[in-house]
């Protein structure tokens, strides 16, 4: 029997040890109508070489494409030793480290992840994660409205230039607390936060302003301005980072005068393969005066009864387990396992390392931009210094050009005509440190054919299908 | 040893980095940082030695029995981490085409219909995270389908005194009142109090079944008919559903909406804390609310997403793309293995070691909690006695077993049985590793009574002692800082 041991003599041995007669006589409880029937719609059981074969035949199906997607998950080069580590079962196969004294390895990992996410941050306290980056904006608004004493308001500015699923699911999570997410344009020239417009909102009481660094355009936002003028007019800042660009960019604890109050972000280019968007984590840190309505697990050291120092669960008072209905989030697990990684991943590369992978994402990013909007008929959308994205903007749809590019096994970036049909047609690339000047020439190579070719015929198929998650 | 205490300025993992540094030149220097992060500067083999050697500091279920109420730490097969880990699905962008989609969502819809098939749901979305965003959205769905109704009154959510602390705290996320009702004496919920309770103010009821008690609830088509009486919705917590896998059906019971931790039921691994998954399943009336993308299949046998445009009554994304897709792709895998006779096979071994071990405790002088009642995949031992009488508390006992080499049972959950470990063998678990621990519980028991400090002071053969957790909680240290 698959994953179960026992014998025909170990189930007779424990039928007598209980005194009953067949393992039937132990669901005597369950009401006889209620019990399942066949369960036809699901099939016979497999070998493990039968499902391989199965696994193997659809991992290959959906291609090994030359990606230059970006949007919110990054392909990055994962170092071997980050994953051969982070699956060893004494990690992959441990639960929440409730008992500290059977779990030190786990809860030292997870200070040593509070210490490296927090010198990134230049914050003061960090959790050991969220779900994801989306999830993470949303718990940071129920926090700031929890922890901004000087509003008793329940609405937050939010940038339309923030990733549109993170404003998505904020709304999700928040709106069953009548809190209200208002929208804050962006500039059309720069495509960065429209300060002007901000201002509108000066004599307004809101709890919190998030601010994006980079935002989804892949722009640099005005954050020093911007955190300045949520704290000058009673508002806490929260930050939306990616964590691998704090590596060159001004770290959110130092923006402004003060720095900003709390900051999340989405850990996946900490380590985390792309895997069709998840597992990944959220990284959320505040100020030290924020940190007891902090939602998700916090490690703190202290020391045994011989006084050595040791690792544990600590502020649990603000947690489901003990609060209840009082505590700062319903959360309980988190992404521990994607938090090991992190973990190694930054001891790896360290400073130096993600720094050059930021640069090196940065400068092929321009590359390729240059590269497209040489084409004719293909231009940047906005002026300013940006990360490792950029909008260019195509003289045809976006989805047929993406289409065509995709028949050669190159996926030429996301369509963003649904989400900001304001733009035109507008494309989101990106070209990480794994993409060659080669990948960039072939991608450029097929946009030219497709562009050119446009003019003269349609393109030749529907697509069948054209959502995306 | 941290391991930023073993860093030196200049030395790195040269393979793991760009060769050379790229100019940032067109950045303005007041976006850039002017002092590099304080991150620990390691060799690979010192990265590699020093998180194996913590590594070895945990208990886990591939080293030892962990027998944890509630949390289902079954073994997890390897093959189901090697094939989620396949280039190809590691590979895959969440926002790839269709085209470039169609092996991994042919995975994802089979892992819906199974869902549905073995819970009894009318259909099923994969995107909650975790058990307690699974909670969330079933909450946020009940909640939607009365606004749709235009039936705002309804404020209330009620919770029974032995549920998770996510129930409760689920339902404030949803901004609902949350009214609690209390067990009865055999571990049922108390059928009066429950009438008393419901109301135009009942939106729905969260319940456990089996319930966190450790025992199936024997009242769940009277609770049924007078919640939906009332007018309010029944929502099925799936932290138990081990207990009755391929049994008998949430949605056979009454239930509205349900959801399941895959991390528990489906053994995906637990992660030291995480990733899991909380997939809901919902009856038909619930249908249009379920949160998005799902997986559909059109005549042509090609597979597609459901997004807003298609369930416009959706009550949204939770995720920035699809869940977590690689703890889904473990579960369909390790369902797959299992099939139809496997996973009723799981119910009835896991039921039988927890029997067994409650019987066997029983023999040897514990105190069960319900001890007239079956046990389901878990069962409650109460240590009152021992508190009381030797002054041995539940927690010295947990902490004894560690040094016997058991991860202890989950302690002081459910609140209401005071002094009790919840202990869950899972069906993976050999008759031996069972009989171990009920010697080594045995053993405590007699340490109890003639050396009771042994236990009282216990851990002792581990890497720390007893923590003090009032100091980390006063003294928050939550960071290495240079220096100390």
């Amino acid at each position: 029997m698959p994953f179960i041991p026992h014998t025909e003599d170990d189930v007779r041995h424990m039928l007598e040890a209980i005194g009953v007669e067949s393992i039937e006589q132990l669901f005597d409880e369950i009401p006889a109508h209620l019990r399942a029937g066949d369960l036809p719609g699901i099939p016979e059981g497999m070998s493990e070489m039968e499902v391989g074969a199965l696994a193997h035949s659809r991992a290959r199906r959906d291609g090994q494409a030359l990606c230059f997607i970006g949007a919110g998950a990054y392909d990055h080069h994962v170092p071997a030793a980050v994953w051969q580590l982070a699956t060893r079962g004494e990690y992959y196969t441990a639960y929440t480290p409730y008992q500290a004294e059977a779990s030190q390895g786990t809860l030292q990992l997870l200070y040593e992840f509070q210490s490296m996410i927090t010198a990134l941050m230049d914050m003061d306290v960090s959790n050991t994660s969220l779900y994801d980056g989306a999830s993470a904006v949303a718990e940071a608004i129920l926090m700031a409205v929890r922890g901004n004493r000087k509003s008793k308001s329940k609405r937050i500015l939010v940038p339309r230039s923030l990733h549109p699923a993170y404003r998505k699911v904020a709304h999700t999570i928040v709106r069953n607390q009548q809190i209200e997410l208002v929208e804050v344009p962006f500039d059309s020239t720069t495509g960065t936060t429209d300060l002007d417009a901000l201002t509108r909102y000066a004599d307004e009481d809101f709890a919190a302003l998030v601010v994006p660094q980079p935002n989804f355009f892949g722009m640099l936002e005005p954050v020093d301005a911007m955190t300045d003028w949520a704290h000058a007019n009673g508002m806490l800042a929260i930050g939306v980072v990616n964590p691998l660009a704090m590596s060159v960019l001004t770290p959110p604890g130092q923006w402004g005068e003060t720095g900003a109050d709390i900051v999340v972000g989405e850990g996946q280019p900490l380590g985390a393969p792309l895997s069709s968007g998840g597992p990944y984590f959220g990284i959320m840190c505040s100020t030290q005066a924020l940190v007891r309505q902090m939602p998700g697990r916090i490690i703190g050291r202290t020391v045994d009864l011989e006084g050595r120092p040791g690792y544990t669960l600590t502020l649990q008072a603000r947690e489901q387990h003990i609060r209840r209905s009082k505590a700062t989030s319903n959360i309980c697990t988190n992404q521990g396992l994607l938090v090991t990684a992190a973990t190694i991943h930054m001891a790896l590369l360290g400073a130096e390392g993600l720094a050059r992978v930021a640069a090196a994402s940065h400068a092929n990013t321009r590359e390729l931009v240059g590269r497209l909007t040489a084409i004719d008929g293909v231009e940047s959308v906005f002026d300013g210094p940006c990360f490792h994205e950029q909008v260019i903007r195509l003289p045809m749809p976006v989805r047929d050009a993406l289409k065509t590019i995709a028949a050669h096994n190159v996926l030429g970036g996301f369509d963003l005509s649904e989400d900001y049909p304001e733009l035109g047609n507008a494309l989101l690339v990106c070209a990480t440190e794994q993409r060659t000047v080669e990948d960039i020439e072939h991608y450029a190579a097929k946009l030219e054919r497709v562009v050119a070719a446009q003019g003269r015929a349609k393109c030749p198929v529907e697509p069948k299908f054209d959502t995306t998650p | 040893m941290l391991i930023f205490e073993q860093s030196r300025p200049g030395r790195r993992a040269f393979a793991q980095a760009p060769a050379r540094k790229a100019a940032l030149d067109d950045i303005p220097a007041e976006f850039l940082r002017d002092k590099p992060p304080a991150l620990p500067e390691v060799s690979e083999m010192q990265v590699v030695r020093h998180y194996t050697r913590l590594s070895q500091k945990n208990f886990s279920i591939d080293t030892q029995f962990y027998p944890l109420g509630s949390c289902t730490m079954k073994y997890n097969p390897r093959a189901c981490n090697s094939l989620a880990m396949l280039p190809g699905f590691l590979g895959r962008h969440p926002l790839a085409p269709l085209t470039h989609s169609q092996g991994f969502m042919a995975c994802m819809f089979e892992l819906q219909e199974l869902l549905k098939e073995v819970t009894g749901m009318s259909e099923v979305s994969l995107v909650p995270a975790a058990g307690a965003q699974g909670e969330f959205t079933g909450v946020a769905m009940i909640r939607a389908y009365h606004d749709a109704q235009g039936d705002t009154g309804r404020t209330e959510i009620i919770v029974p005194d032995a549920a998770h602390g996510t129930n409760p705290a689920t339902a404030v996320m949803c901004g609902y009142k949350v009214k609690e009702i209390p067990t009865d004496a055999a571990g049922d919920v108390d059928l009066e109090a429950l009438q008393s309770a419901v109301g135009p103010q009942t939106a729905g009821i969260m319940l456990t079944n089996p319930s966190t008690v450790g025992v199936f609830e024997r009242n769940i088509e009277q609770i049924a008919r007078i919640v939906h009486e009332a007018g309010g919705l029944l929502y099925y917590d799936g932290a138990n559903l081990n207990a009755i896998l391929g049994k008998c059906r949430p949605g056979d019971m009454g239930f509205d909406v349900i959801h399941m931790n895959l991390h528990k039921t489906f053994s995906t691994p637990h992660g030291g804390g995480g990733p899991g998954a909380g997939p809901v399943g919902v009856s038909e009336r619930l249908k249009p609310f379920l949160p998005v993308p799902m997986v559909a299949k059109d005549g042509y046998g090609d597979y597609y997403w459901l997004t807003e445009k298609e369930r416009p009554q959706s009550i949204g994304k939770l995720m920035t793309f699809a869940g977590n897709a690689g703890v889904l792709l473990r579960a369909w895998i390790y369902a797959r293995m299992l099939g139809r006779e496997g996973m009723i096979r799981v119910a009835d071994h896991a039921t039988l070691n927890a029997n067994y071990m409650a019987r066997q405790l029983e023999k040897a002088g514990f105190d069960l909690a319900y001890p007239q009642r079956r046990a389901t995949h878990e069962f409650i031992v109460t240590l009152r006695r021992q508190a009381k009488e030797l002054k041995v508390t539940a927690m010295d006992f947990a902490k004894r077993l560690l040094d016997y080499g058991y991860h202890a049972p989950t302690t002081y959950f459910p609140l209401l049985v005071p002094e009790c470990f919840l202990i869950e063998p899972t069906e993976t678990e050999a008759r031996e590793e069972l009989d171990g621990f009920i010697e080594a519980m045995k053993a405590i028991q007699h340490e109890a009574e003639t050396e009771p400090d042994t236990v009282r002071s216990a851990p002792h053969t581990l890497p720390v002692r007893r923590l003090d957790d009032v100091r980390a909680a006063r003294e928050l240290d939550l960071k290495w800082k240079a220096g100390e």
